[in-house]
């Protein structure tokens, strides 16, 4: 199989990244030490290529109408130079994908997809665009994808970026709050900044056109350095994302899972209603009013690992046996990992609502030995000023 | 290409071993960089007979699980108690205080030379 090459990959080898195949893509999982580049961004700051990341326009007068009908949110209602955490779903009501939507002027938005879903969602939202009078089109090419996030990243981002009145759509970067965005000039190009991350840590995803992209990735690893900046990979990022207590599609997020059973019914916004105050009927809205009025087979909780030994993805959630061997199942690992931040084991995981209370003494076979696990609330980790 | 020990000997399964009596056993630092940090070691017990090409252990990094082989049959004599309780050595230390267990050998499997076992991690 081919993966594609990041516009970025060239900086990767020749900071001797491990790479690895993720979503079709070519990209680093790691250049050093994972644990390290993780403590860099809860302690600094760390940078990550995300350019594997799917990116879609949707531009045209009814663009706020189509991502209603085509999306679980209340997308018409988001305001200028704000961004929104959302899901594409199937008529059945299962996730297809995890999204973030930018409303980046009027009648203009974008919004990125996870790599491995990139066509899938491409697909799905073309084919709901008929009948609305909107252009979807796949800017991933064109675009690379730059976070920087850690409790360093603001100091970092002003060395490197510089504020324009005349492209910054109206806010500062003093003002600029979670989830919004606003454009900034590097050197002579203009880059839209956006004050998101999947790490729980305060930070900026930045896109930029490709050209620019090199330049812009050595700027900030050379700002960052006496900072403590470090370049992270997907190692990181995912041990970054566990410990914050979000999802990963694939992971806590696929196909057969609904918004409300990953714990996100928040999002699904049953009541948005058109400019005629009816109802939208979104892509799957019957199922999930269906959905959001049932019992609830599965719950997503935290696990803590009062042992060593962390859980994987697919291991078996059990009842506790006196004798240490693993009981009988009652669920199954999303996501586990040693959290580096905490030390010790953290896993997601998919259990009956009758273990789900936090407190409850559960156990995951771990290759034949049951081991302890408490389910604890969500997320592990907090940083100190959110 | 990366340079091993000359005076080791070298599984195909990245397992060094040396020359003493009883002999050390570690992983190469060639695993060490595939697997990442490494977080978790399960070691066969002091007394265990292990036999050469099988599976005696587990090591474990942030991202994976990996099975620990045996170069050599024998005896377990010592474990590397250190190791366990900082698995972060086998990372920094592998040809040294990242060491793994010591054994009474008694027969070996297929070992390979530095130079062979350069070529066979490419």
């Amino acid at each position: 199989m081919t993966t594609t090459k990041s516009p970025l990959h060239s900086e990767h080898l020749a900071l001797g990244a491990h790479l690895t195949e993720f979503g079709g893509w070519d990209m680093p999982l790691r250049y050093s030490s994972d644990i390290a580049e993780h403590r860099a961004v809860r302690e600094a700051a760390g940078l990550f290529d995300l350019s594997h990341m799917g990116g879609v326009s949707i531009t045209g007068p009814e663009a706020g109408a189509f991502l209603d009908h085509a999306l679980v949110g209340n997308l018409s209602a988001l305001r200028e130079m704000r961004a929104r955490y959302t899901m594409i779903c199937a008529d059945d009501g299962g996730v297809l994908d995890d999204l973030i939507v930018y409303h980046n002027a009027p009648g203009e938005y974008f919004l990125v997809s996870n790599a491995a879903n990139a066509d899938t969602v491409l697909v799905a939202l073309l084919e709901r665009a008929a009948g609305f009078d909107v252009a979807v089109r796949d800017i991933s090419a064109g675009q690379a994808l730059i976070a920087v996030q850690g409790p360093r990243a603001e100091e970092i981002l002003r060395e490197v970026l510089t504020e324009d009145p005349e492209i910054s759509g109206g806010t500062a970067l003093d003002d600029l709050r979670y989830y919004a965005c606003l454009g900034m000039r590097f050197d002579d190009e203009s880059v839209l900044v956006a004050r998101t991350g999947y790490t729980g840590e305060d930070g900026f995803e930045v896109w930029v056109d490709v050209p620019h992209a090199v330049p812009l990735w050595r700027a900030f690893l050379t700002a960052g350095e006496p900072h403590g900046l470090v370049p992270a990979g997907l190692s990181a990022r995912d041990s970054l994302r566990l410990e914050a207590g979000m999802p990963l599609y694939g992971h806590e997020l696929d196909a057969t899972t609904t918004p409300f059973d990953a714990g996100m019914g928040r999002i699904v916004k049953l009541d948005k209603t058109h400019d005629d105050g009816t109802p939208v009927e979104f892509v799957g809205r019957a199922a999930l009013a269906a959905r959001r009025e049932s019992a609830p087979a599965r719950v997503l909780v935290g696990l803590r690992g009062t042992g060593r030994r962390p859980a994987r993805a697919g291991y078996a959630v059990v009842q506790p046996d006196a004798d240490g061997a693993p009981g009988p199942q009652v669920g199954t690992v999303t996501s586990g990992a040693p959290s580096p931040t905490l030390g010790h084991p953290v896993a997601m995981a998919y259990v009956t609502p009758e273990v789900s209370a936090e407190g409850t003494e559960l156990a995951v076979d771990v290759r034949g030995r049951a081991e302890p696990f408490v389910v604890v609330p969500l997320p592990f980790y907090r940083r100190a000023d959110a | 290409m990366a340079d091993f020990p000359a005076n080791l000997r070298y599984s195909v399964e990245h397992e060094w071993i040396d020359d003493a009596s009883p002999a050390t056993v570690g992983v190469t630092s060639h695993a060490v960089e595939a697997l990442g940090d490494v977080v978790y070691l399960e070691l066969p017990e002091v007394g265990a007979t292990v036999e050469a090409g099988t599976v005696i252990g587990e090591i474990e990094s942030t991202k994976s699980v990996s099975e620990l082989f045996s170069p050599v049959s024998g005896t377990v004599v010592e474990v590397n108690q250190a190791a366990i309780d900082d698995p972060a050595l086998v990372n920094s230390e592998p040809f040294g205080a990242g060491w793994l267990f010591k054994v009474d050998v008694t027969g070996e499997g297929q070992l390979l030379s530095a130079e062979e076992y350069a070529q066979h991690a490419g």
